[in-house]
């Protein structure tokens, strides 16, 4: 029997609008399969684990010296504020909140964006255009599993380790900087530091760091993944990743916040 | 050139295509393709570039759909198959593609071993081993086992390539454009590469190119596409013994009377 599967020449609305909406749908193809393909065996461990390294170990350095920089500069700027109300005391406290409920999850999901996100779209990209993508395929391997999958398991499970990482190294550089002017003591730095924080709020955190790594390997692989029109192709799909991920990443900022303030209000 | 065999004579037909169209927008590639391939010859589409033969082997292989017709590999309807039956067929067909596709981040080694690991998840470290070490004899290259593919010329990447393929004992081999790029004497050496393939592991081939050289020291049956259409077929005198002057232009360009 002869198959007909015509491709659609006119468009319902206009190409632009009609690509939008085929775009949008094709995403949520793609994350339907990711969860189709994460949880059927065969299991790709030993690429994951490598994609885990790539994802976390190789974003540290990056990683420690913008957390670092990001504790002394806070807490530079906040202190003159505080000793208005003779209140510098609070500066670890206020650090502490800042950091780990805020900066640490935000500040490490646009770094892994930049770094991570723009990674993988340029790779998958390239592996396309030189059809490598294809030869895995003609080759009774399955691409998804091995090149998508694995990278967006990495990214979800190393992002929280991330952020937990960036936030205690946040901390350290606003504790160097409150014990070179206050002369506080690491004890009650840490202290002050956690006194105002929740498990709930730590939680909060980490919920959102999963959601990021999420988005920053689920967005860096669709556009590497469907990546056309060559060398150009690679460099629109690196590009677009970041500008697609930063920007979902605001968005998911607020939704979570906003959740979380609703089911327990005041975190 | 190749001697001729005439394959049809009450041979297994391994591949058969019926009245094949396919478009993209409003390019219309392949516009009513029909061929069947025979168990252990060597078919040659021969064609300008653009005339849709690379969609043609992709349809084949199940990495793009037709608009309509019927592909038949091993007498099964390839895009009537489900994703695992496609998988098992794709075990029985190699591929070798016009730029290698190497994994670059992998070296030739993990190369040859990435189809076979992920196909025969209980092969022993010893098989693989051997395996590597054959298909690589088999291609002339033992030694660059641990190099990564930038570090090899485009002959000896189009020969890996084939290796990557060889590993999975298939039983049908797809050429896309195997010259392409490669001065005269390794091109020679790629088509003499294909008929020492055909004869050692009696595969069949479909062969993609431009080559008339590859063409002629490749091919049994040749199949001269235009158009997105055959336009004649046959061994290659039979092709080109004719006054057609589209044919005749293309054999006049390539310069092999």
């Amino acid at each position: 029997m002869e198959t007909v599967t015509n491709q659609p020449t006119k468009y319902l609305i206009s190409k632009s609008i009609d690509g939008f909406f085929i775009n949008v749908y094709n995403v949520f193809k793609f994350i339907a399969q990711f969860f189709k393909e994460a949880f059927t065996p065969p299991y790709e461990f030993q690429e994951t684990i490598k994609q885990c390294y790539n994802v976390g170990y190789k974003s540290l350095p990056l990683i420690t010296l913008t957390a670092f920089i990001t504790g002394i500069v806070f807490t530079k700027h906040s202190r003159p504020a505080l000793a208005d109300f003779g209140a510098t005391s609070w500066l670890p406290s206020l650090i502490g909140i800042a950091i780990m409920k805020a900066l640490a999850p935000l500040i490490t999901g646009l770094i892994c964006a930049g770094k991570v996100g723009s990674q993988m779209g340029a790779e998958l990209g390239s592996m396309r255009v030189t059809e490598q993508i294809d030869a895995m395929e003609v080759s009774a391997v399955n691409p998804f599993k091995f090149l998508v999958v694995t990278r967006v398991l990495a990214s979800t499970m190393m992002t929280p380790v991330l952020v937990m990482y960036s936030g205690f190294v946040g901390l350290l550089g606003s504790f160097l900087n409150v014990h070179a002017n206050e002369q506080t003591s690491l004890i009650t730095f840490v202290h002050g530091a956690f006194v105002k924080i929740s498990f709930p709020e730590i939680f909060s955190s980490l919920v959102r760091a999963v959601i990021f790594g999420f988005t920053i390997g689920i967005v860096g692989c669709y556009k590497g993944y469907t990546t056309t029109q060559g060398t150009e192709g690679v460099g629109r799909a690196a590009n677009a990743s970041v500008v697609i991920i930063m920007f979902l990443l605001f968005i998911e900022e607020i939704f979570i916040v906003q959740l979380m303030n609703w089911i327990q209000p005041g975190m | 050139m190749r001697k001729h065999v005439n394959h049809s004579d009450g041979k297994e037909e391994v591949i058969s295509i019926s009245k094949l169209y396919k478009s993209f927008g409003e390019n219309h590639v392949l516009q009513g393709i029909d061929l069947e391939l025979f168990k252990g010859e060597n078919l040659v589409v021969l064609g300008r570039s653009g005339t849709g033969k690379s969609v043609l082997i992709k349809i084949i292989v199940g990495l793009l759909k037709p608009d309509s017709g019927v592909v038949k590999v091993f007498d099964k309807e390839v895009d009537k198959l489900d994703k695992k039956e496609l998988m098992e067929l794709r075990l029985k067909i190699g591929f070798l593609f016009q730029h290698s596709a190497l994994y670059d981040s992998m070296t030739i080694r993990e190369n040859l071993e990435f189809p076979l690991v992920r196909n025969k998840r209980n092969i022993s470290r010893k098989e693989i081993d051997e395996s590597v070490k054959d298909v690589l004899e088999a291609v002339g290259l033992s030694d660059t086992i641990n190099q990564l593919p930038s570090e090899l010329s485009g002959g000896q990447q189009k020969r890996i390539g084939l290796a990557r393929t060889l590993i999975m004992k298939p039983e049908i081999i797809f050429y896309d454009e195997p010259t392409t790029g490669l001065d005269p004497l390794t091109s020679g050496e790629i088509n003499d590469l294909i008929n020492e393939v055909q004869d050692k592991y009696k595969t069949s081939s479909i062969i993609i190119t431009h080559d008339l050289t590859c063409a002629k020291d490749t091919g049994d049956r040749i199949f001269m596409m235009m158009n997105g259409k055959f336009i004649r077929h046959g061994d290659f005198k039979e092709v080109f013994d004719t006054s057609d002057e589209r044919i005749r232009g293309f054999f006049d360009y390539n310069f092999i009377q």
